[in-house]
């Protein structure tokens, strides 16, 4: 972490950070699932009666166990955005190195895993392509260990794998990354409870409104079902938008899967106007 | 999923999902926190600690800032994430502290628009939180212009007071988010 010190130091001394991943309660799976079918009940209900008023990541979902705390109790204050919040910070090719877009040249040899490759488009809410933006991924390794230091799966590290990535999308909204496909891994939310593999996503939008981090699963991970933070997203379309499409023509014979993954911001309050020249 | 609508087209958005606890080792870069140089003309610090709804501060969520420079102008410079120690891009990242606490080294900002009250863009990233929080931490010096804001008119006494940054001694900026709790901060949606 890279936040220092601050100067006035709060007097409490607050619980070690890695203690806090275990939920108090630990809830078996079944009942976790029980919640997570009460809450999706809930949601086709409402969708039926005209009553569900969006937002399609559930911010109050406590089969997310810590979550509970977390969670603003009141709903967000709907406003008009000013001028500040209709830019963005602007990043070009020379904040990120080519090399980072591929997290397995990254060490002197090669991770271990299923090398892959995830190719996409960043796009706004009328399709159009983001230009020039900033798109970052951290993932587990072929075995579902993070390089982080409080992650605590006995699972093993790998020499030639961190696992962190960066990339610019070019002037069409695409991006590319090779990767070695992450494994699932277990967490402490509640007994036996297991992350589907996904790969954590980060992006810029042309306004700062549109800033999103999401995370990208892989078609028919039978953890779907199991696991809180995908459910977290009460509509199955919404959800499906999350998972990565094979494309056996992005394949590389003898070399590297591919998957397809396209992400779109939201809105597109700003009108649009073609970039200014400079860096590309 | 692959969007095949054509261009022009409204297409559904992705949804987000939680930073989760392990953002660490990707996403805080070095000189992240630094928005202006700390021995720049006009540095200031911006600190504070973020609060979950029993009172105990957050260790593992991360906060980003983005911003008018002092005179109101909007940065356009590059490298916001490669720092050259000079340039003033508005935007800032870092993690918070085992003790809940962000620190950024930053400017004033401005009033982009005459009259306008400034306030710093915020979003809001945590272990624990489903999705992101958009806020905004308004500079508490401009009676006048904070009085005439239409989005802190809006807003009950105590709201409003959980966006309007304290002004330190030494010239700074201490402000404190409450993601629950009683003094809940004013979250918007746009
Ligand atoms: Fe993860």
């Amino acid at each position: 972490m890279t936040a220092p010190e601050a100067a006035t130091g709060a007097p409490e001394t607050p619980p070690a950070p890695e203690s806090l991943l275990a939920a108090p309660d630990q809830a078996t799976q079944a009942q976790i699932r029980d919640e997570i079918v009460a809450i999706e009940e809930a949601h086709a209900r409402a969708l039926a009666d005209g009553t569900y008023e969006g937002g399609r990541t559930l911010l109050d979902y406590p089969p997310y166990r810590s979550s509970i705390l977390r969670h603003p109790t009141k709903s967000p204050k709907q406003i008009d955005p000013e001028t500040i919040e209709l830019t963005s910070p602007a990043f070009g090719q020379r904040d990120v190195a080519a090399i980072e877009a591929d997290l397995t040249l990254q060490h002197a040899g090669e991770p271990l895993g299923e090398r892959i490759v995830v190719r996409g488009r960043v796009l706004d809410g009328w399709g159009r392509p983001v230009r020039q933006q900033l798109v970052e991924v951290w993932q587990a390794n072929a075995a579902g260990r993070y390089i982080h230091k409080r992650d605590q799966h006995p699972a093993p590290l790998d020499p030639n794998f961190t696992g962190a990535g960066r990339t610019i999308t070019d002037d069409d909204g695409w991006y590319e990354f090779t990767t070695i496909k992450p494994g699932p891994y277990p967490w402490r939310n509640h007994r036996n409870a297991w992350r589907p593999a996904h790969i954590h996503f980060s992006v810029f939008g042309s306004a700062f409104t549109q800033r999103i981090i999401t995370q990208m699963y892989f078609p028919g991970d039978p953890l779907f079902p199991l696991d809180p933070i995908y459910q977290s997203i009460p509509d199955q379309r919404d959800r499906d938008r999350l998972v990565a499409t094979y494309d056996h023509d992005l394949t590389e014979p003898e070399f590297k899967l591919g998957y397809r993954w396209d992400i779109v911001l939201t809105g597109a309050e700003r009108t649009w106007t073609e970039p200014e020249g400079g860096e590309h | 999923m692959i969007v095949s609508t054509p261009e022009g087209t409204p297409v559904p958005s992705t949804a987000g999902q939680t930073i989760g606890p392990f953002f660490g080792f990707g996403l805080p870069y070095q000189g992240g926190n630094e928005v202006a140089h700390p021995w720049s003309p006009g540095a200031i610090v911006l600190s504070g600690t973020i609060r979950q709804g029993n009172g105990d501060p957050i260790p593992d969520a991360m906060i980003e800032i983005w911003q008018a420079d002092s005179d109101g102008s909007v940065p356009t410079a590059r490298g916001s994430l490669h720092r050259d120690g000079h340039a003033f891009t508005g935007f800032g990242r870092t993690g918070t502290t085992d003790d809940g606490r962000y620190l950024f080294w930053t400017r004033n900002p401005g009033a982009t628009e005459p009259g306008k009250a400034p306030f710093i863009a915020v979003a809001l990233f945590s272990r624990g939180l489903p999705d992101k929080l958009h806020t905004r931490i308004y500079l508490p010096d401009d009676e006048a212009a904070l009085a005439a804001d239409p989005v802190l008119a809006s807003l009950t006494d105590a709201e409003r007071a959980t966006l309007i940054a304290v002004r330190t001694a030494d010239g700074g900026l201490q402000h404190d988010i409450h993601l629950q709790g009683e003094k809940e901060t004013v979250f918007f949606a746009y």
